[in-house]
């Protein structure tokens, strides 16, 4: 009788290399043959490959345990959605439904937020470029607006002036926070006395009032303490512009920047061990906010995290299409989906796990996406099994700005499902074809070849 | 294909190189494709043993040996 077939394997046996848990890593392997109850080779079969597939569920649990985290410790807390972290419509409606406003950053995502049905009111306007029909709309619609620079609140006053109404509005600040590279070029600085000299300008031009702060301090930020000290520093400014000309800020924004449990390339330690939970940053926040406000007040707390909702919440299914032998010796696999869908591999490491059981022993192996790019890697290195063409792996999380940040370049953008609560998967962005991509060019007439 | 002849192999799939004073593992293909090459046996011979003893086709193994093949040469062991 024939023995089983196992791809022949030779590993180089490193010192310390056995882990502490006495597993070999020649046969550890993460598998993962369904997202929320519904196997991956089915929604492979029923939507093709690559596959973005999001849960619902898990999006809720995000959104209800961030809320549960500040709402269970101050009194007056809300969130935006951060629509650049992941616009897709089904993906923003949940998070309306829970109760997030939209946290919009350009023209194109405040008339992303509009058409999905949020009022002008339940929007606020960010980013360092507003045109000024769009800056208008906004004023007129209600919106919340934050300047950005000297030359926003110009225009701002210009709009109130065509209103023929004071504006209320919220500026940017940036600050040092202990964070390192600081975004300074956002909002006016703090400490060098160019925030204080908008809140002059903007009294005396007495078009606009002031009712609000915001600061974003960075992303994947993982001192809870930083922003500990973003919030001091915030409600002392308050209390500062409060005092000097008799507004009232009505809320302090702080960003968003939350990490979510993905490990960054070039650290070592596990995310488990590096990445504080929710609940450390809202007692963090909360406890800066106790120690800096005065008694009885409680300015809304606004939020705009995006990454620790979403990311982890995405999944990404990718069929390995070819193998190939490195020079250096490494086992390489060429992948249906590469940079191309997964912008945050330029920083993530992802969790790779295999959709079906594989034999073998592990080796070290790269896997590459289809692009005729040399960065086009979207694992440098992890052990994995013999994988033979067809073979699917699961690649997570995905679900923070490579929806947003996604190219079309060379190849179509894949199929998006969601897996609803009740185990219904739906098609929530279908897959491209030719007639999107062309769908605007133009042909010049003595151009045509037939 | 001298390198491959000094290499230490037991019937657990351990591999000891002396000359690099390296150790290394492998499975049961790979120990039957390394002990046939230190006998000097050629590919189509080591193709032929593959598929008698294991479940497997004439062109996989082939494939998979040309690919063991070369990440023994990246290894310096041929
Ligand atoms: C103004 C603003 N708010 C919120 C966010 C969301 O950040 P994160 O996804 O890190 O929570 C960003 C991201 O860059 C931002 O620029």
């Amino acid at each position: 009788m024939r023995l089983k077939y196992e791809k022949p394997v030779i590993t180089k046996v490193e010192t310390g290399f056995m882990n502490k848990f006495g597993s070999s890593p020649l046969y550890a392997r993460k598998i993962r043959k369904d997202i929320d109850g519904v196997s991956v080779e089915e929604l492979v079969e029923r939507f093709g490959s690559p596959l973005f597939v999001i849960s619902e569920r898990k999006l809720r649990e995000n959104y209800k345990r961030l809320m549960q985290a500040f709402s269970s410790r101050y009194p007056n807390v809300q969130l935006g959605w951060s629509y650049k972290t992941n616009y897709l419509q089904a993906v923003c409606a949940v998070l309306h439904q829970e109760g997030a406003l939209a946290e919009v950053v350009s023209k194109f995502e405040y008339e992303k937020a509009r058409k999905l049905g949020m009022e002008g009111h339940q929007i606020i306007f960010n980013g360092p470029y507003k045109p000024y029909e769009a800056l208008k709309l906004a004023a007129e619609e209600g919106a919340v607006i934050n300047a950005d620079h000297f030359d926003e609140i110009f225009e701002l006053e210009r709009v109130a002036q065509e209103l023929g109404r004071q504006i209320k509005i919220g500026i940017r600040l940036n600050m040092d926070t202990g964070i390192y590279p600081q975004w300074s070029r956002f909002g006016f600085n703090l400490e060098s006395g160019q925030a204080m000299d908008a809140v002059k300008r903007i009294a005396s031009g007495d078009k606009l009032s002031l009712n609000g702060l915001h600061c974003h301090i960075g992303t994947f930020i993982l001192e809870p303490e930083a922003y500990a000290r973003e919030v001091k520093k915030m409600v002392e400014f308050a209390y500062e512009v409060e005092d000097k000309f008799g507004y009232s800020i009505e809320y302090i924004d702080i960003g968003g920047g939350f990490p979510s449990r993905i490990k960054l390339k070039g650290t070592y330690l596990s995310p488990d061990v590096l990445i504080p939970s929710v609940e450390e940053y809202a007692e963090k926040i909360t406890q800066a906010l106790y120690e800096s406000l005065r008694p009885g007040d409680f300015p809304k707390l606004i939020l705009e995290t995006g990454r620790a909702i979403i990311d982890e919440a995405e999944y990404l299914i990718t069929s390995i299409v070819a193998s190939k032998r490195l020079p250096d010796g490494r086992k390489a696999y060429v992948a249906d989906a590469g940079v191309n869908l997964l912008f945050t591999a330029f920083w993530y490491k992802f969790n790779v796990e295999l959709a079906q059981e594989a034999s073998g022993a592990n080796e070290p192996a790269v896997i590459y996406g289809p692009l005729c790019m040399n960065i086009d890697v979207i694992d440098e290195g992890s052990m994995l099994p013999p994988l033979e063409k067809g073979s699917r792996l699961v690649f997570s999380p995905v679900g923070a700005y490579n929806n947003t940040q996604w190219m079309q370049f060379i190849e179509y953008r894949p199929n998006v499902v969601m897996v609803m609560e009740d185990g219904s998967v739906e098609v929530i962005r279908e897959k491209e074809d030719l007639s999107d991509i062309e769908r605007r060019e133009r042909l010049p007439e003595k151009l045509k070849l037939k | 294909m001298q390198r491959i002849a000094q290499l230490a192999i037991n019937e657990e799939g351990f591999v000891f190189d002396p000359v690099q004073g390296e150790s290394f593992t492998v499975n049961q293909t790979g120990l039957l494709i390394i002990k046939a090459l230190k006998e000097g046996k050629s590919q189509e011979e080591i193709i032929r043993e593959l598929v008698n003893r294991f479940e497997v086709d004439e062109d996989k193994a082939r494939i998979d040996l040309v690919d063991f093949i070369e990440k023994l040469r990246s290894l310096n062991l041929l």
